[in-house]
């Protein structure tokens, strides 16, 4: 008979629309921004600088090594080196990014900045509402928009993050062999002098900090 | 009274803002009343020189790239690229990372083939409901590569010799259920459309090809195999692990669009069952090769053609190294855009509401077509 | 299949006065591929479709590839007498190889399953000379790509049915794809802050070394 294959048609949709009105299966979309579905835990959108401590300059893990702007493949990534050094979190003097830019309009949120970062430094943020009224400068994040804190990466990649703070705690356990207390500060200050005067090379292939004999506290 | 009226051509450009041309795609049309004389598609509206980006970044950086060709199915991309430079490399890919790639490059071929046919039926002027249907589904997938991959369709997943992340037994669980409970879409949607008088009348004895043609035109995937030509290069390479699994390959007999449109409704059953399989025979283990290093990546000089079935056809990657760190070329065999080849022989002889329904069953995305 | 020497003295016994090379490929992919003179090139293909044992009726991809041309340096020992003494000198001799232009065929099977028999075609310099005889007239497959070789190229294609560009517009003048293409400076210029960006990225990129040594020759004055 023709058109029974219409009707057949007819009552599929006659199904989906009422059992729309009962089963979360045929009804799956979200009223935003009222409504939010949940975003995984493995999200990412544009990179962040991690920071330990309260202070977000003082705190942050990068050392300006520039490699994740070597390695980006869209070039977002703008660095300039410090001229000086000072403490990072665990008290050895490094240098830091003076200048640390990231240029979201350009950034394709690919992660390869983290992967490649021996420092944990750089990581994948969860914020998604961006937008901005003006094109260029706004979306220009510098380094003061892009610091957040160590808890704040814990809430986003909780998983994640513990990984790596076990394996950052594992890498200064190893780095600081117990000196006696009262040789640690030069000890600390040789042991940054040989950690940073290695070539960045070296620190890279094994993809967490470099691991450096502490020499003898004399 | 059979009077034949005698008058000019019309030449109509179709495109590139028109909505069902998928994209940014336009066609020079010559016709005589409503009927088709002459079709001359024009391409580039997006072109970007994907391949002259590849051949200034490094290896690595151009995976996220590739997801970008065919922005549909970002995991079969990685996929391609990295077996050729996994070739290249002479690279060996752990066990679990094979099965994660199969069931990875199956989901990704499910949500393309749903959503294909949603955007078929909507050019037949079948507007909306086919399409939020088929959407609906390709969702669940999409929330399985948002929460694998950390993005829906930009996945960046695969790296060479092996995959970024794991999936850990809660997503195993979420992907078996989206899977098993995949046939219930089908069946409801092979009953809403494929008994459909108007789809049938449509689609049956439009746009034919040969199997003659479609094999010298470089015609391959779903299209091809409508034409009745076996070559399905998951059987015939057998890359990866699919000669480990059992499936068949549908064929069609016709090689008209009701053809091609049903050979996507049976690759995706082919597709559940190889998933099934996979759910089954995957392992825990580790998922990269530690001999590859994530920076600095070099391959030793040479040249490399690496190819795999992906849902819209054969997707190639033509590399050649000099030893440096990116590669001297690297070329996109893109199946989209070479299935466009035979457009106009298609469309030749068919009214000017046909050509949509053709070249909407040919499955391009203009991502790829104009790289 | 048969080995790529049988299938080469084939093609030399099929076609009287064809000359194929086999260009090796070194790496772990070996896939080595036959380079066909310009002339035979068509009957050569010709014969690998419709050979029986063959039967390459399918041509996947097409491309093209630029090699520039270069200068190859090395070091001779030369015998010279200086002041009436025979001696051994070590003189410094430069090879000048002209680049080309070249097309490469992936040619496989649907019949009997088996490939690929890649076939290469050579210009015979980049400028005036880069031209090559079609294989559409072959294979419909080729007739989308060798208009995108013209176009991103500059590789004219005799016998092609219908040779224009196919993804740059038509007033477009240059080739992008090869390899000493220079960007122009002001089409759809925008201020945008990353230009600073891209101004420090050049010094990450140091020069490409080319394979065996040798060392680039741009083609700009």
């Amino acid at each position: 008979m023709t058109g029974a294959g219409i009707l057949k048609g007819m009552a599929v949709t006659a199904r989906n629309f009422v059992g729309s009105y009962f089963e979360k299966e045929r009804l799956t979309t979200v009223q935003y921004p009222e409504e939010r579905a949940p975003l995984p835990e493995n999200y990412r959108n544009f990179p962040f600088l991690v920071f330990d401590g309260d202070e977000a300059q003082a705190g942050l893990r990068c050392v300006a090594c520039q490699i994740c702007e070597k390695e980006c493949p869209p070039q977002c990534i703008y660095i300039v080196k410090s001229k000086d050094k000072k403490p990072d979190y665990m008290g050895k003097p490094q240098f830091y990014p003076a200048t640390f830019d990231i240029d979201i309009s350009v950034c394709m949120s690919c992660q390869i900045c983290v992967e490649v970062c021996p420092f944990d430094a750089i990581k994948m943020d969860k914020v998604y509402e961006l937008s901005r009224r003006e094109r260029f400068d706004a979306l220009l994040m510098d380094k003061h928009e892009l610091a957040k804190s160590n808890s704040y990466y814990h809430g986003i990649h909780p998983t994640e993050a513990t990984e790596v703070d076990t394996r950052l705690a594992e890498a200064a356990a190893k780095k600081k062999p117990a000196p006696p207390a009262t040789a640690a500060p030069p000890a600390v200050a040789a042991a940054a002098k040989a950690a940073t005067s290695a070539p960045a090379a070296e620190a890279v292939v094994s993809g967490t900090l470099p691991a450096k004999p502490t020499p003898p506290a004399t | 009274m059979s009077a034949r009226l005698e008058g000019e051509l019309l030449e109509v450009s179709m495109g590139p803002q028109h909505p069902s041309t998928h994209g940014v795609f336009r066609m020079n049309v010559a016709l005589d009343g409503e009927i088709v004389v002459k079709l001359k598609p024009v391409f580039g509206y997006l072109h970007r020189n994907h391949e002259q980006i590849g051949e200034r970044t490094s290896y690595l950086g151009t995976m996220p790239y590739t997801d970008r060709l065919d922005y549909f199915n970002s995991m079969s991309n990685n996929w391609g690229y990295a077996l050729a430079v996994e070739k290249l490399a002479g690279v060996e890919v752990p066990e679990r990372a094979q099965y994660l790639r199969v069931i990875l490059a199956e989901l990704s071929r499910l949500q393309n083939h749903a959503s294909l046919l949603g955007f078929l039926l909507s050019d037949m002027g079948a507007w909306g409901t086919p399409l939020m249907y088929a959407f609906r589904e390709r969702e669940k997938v999409l929330d399985l590569f948002e929460s694998l991959a950390g993005s829906r369709m930009m996945c960046d997943y695969m790296r060479f010799g092996g995959c970024r992340v794991d999936a850990d037994a809660a997503w195993m669980e979420r992907a078996k259920k989206i899977v098993y409970d995949f046939p219930r879409f089908l069946d409801e949607f092979e009953e809403l459309i494929l008994e459909n008088e108007i789809v049938i009348a449509r689609t049956q004895h439009v746009g034919r090809v040969s199997a003659e043609l479609a094999i010298s035109a470089g015609i391959t995937g779903p299209m091809l195999r409508a034409s009745g030509v076996n070559y399905d290069l998951r059987k015939v390479d057998g890359y990866g692990f699919y000669p480990r699994f059992k499936f068949r390959i549908p064929l069609g007999e016709h090689g008209d669009t009701y053809d091609r449109l049903m050979m996507r409704v049976l690759e995706m059953r082919e597709s559940i069952d190889i998933l099934k399989q996979a759910f089954e025979a995957i392992t825990p283990g580790p998922i990269t090769n530690p001999k590859v290093k994530v920076r600095g990546f070099r391959p030793p000089a040479g040249e490399c053609y690496g190819r795999i079935e992906g849902p819209k056809g054969e997707l190639g990657f033509y590399l050649i190294s000099d030893g440096t760190g990116t590669p001297y070329r690297y070329h996109v065999r893109a199946p989209s855009f070479i299935n466009l080849t035979i457009l106009e022989d298609m469309c030749l002889g068919h009214t000017v509401a046909d050509v949509m329904v053709i070249l909407g069953s040919i499955d391009i995305v203009m991502g790829e077509v104009d790289r | 299949m048969e080995s790529l020497e049988q299938i080469k003295s084939r093609i030399e016994a099929a076609i009287a006065g064809a000359s194929v090379t086999i260009v090796p490929n070194p790496g772990p992919a070996n896939q080595p591929s036959l380079l066909i003179d310009n002339e035979h090139a068509f009957a050569a293909v010709q014969f690998l479709r419709d050979d029986a044992e063959l039967r390459l009726d399918y041509c996947s991809s097409v491309t093209g590839v630029d090699w520039l041309d270069r200068t190859v340096k090395k070091t001779v020992k030369v015998k010279e007498i200086v002041d009436g003494v025979e001696k051994e000198i070590d003189r410094a001799e430069e090879e000048k190889i002209p680049g080309y232009l070249e097309a490469v065929y992936h040619l496989y099977s649907t019949v009997r399953k088996h490939g690929p028999v890649i076939v290469r075609m050579r210009t015979t310099d980049r400028l005036d000379g880069a031209h090559l005889p079609s294989m559409t007239p072959l294979y419909r497959s080729a007739e989308f790509q060798e208009r995108e070789i013209y176009d991103l190229y500059g590789v004219t294609f005799e016998g092609h049915p219908d040779l224009r560009r196919i993804l740059m517009w038509d007033e477009f003048e240059d080739h992008p794809m090869r390899k000493d293409y220079v960007q122009p400076d002001d089409f759809e210029y925008e201020p945008t802050p990353h230009d600073e960006v891209l101004e420090r990225a050049k010094e990450h990129y140091s020069e490409r070394p080319t394979i065996d040594g040798a060392e680039p020759v741009s083609t700009q004055p």
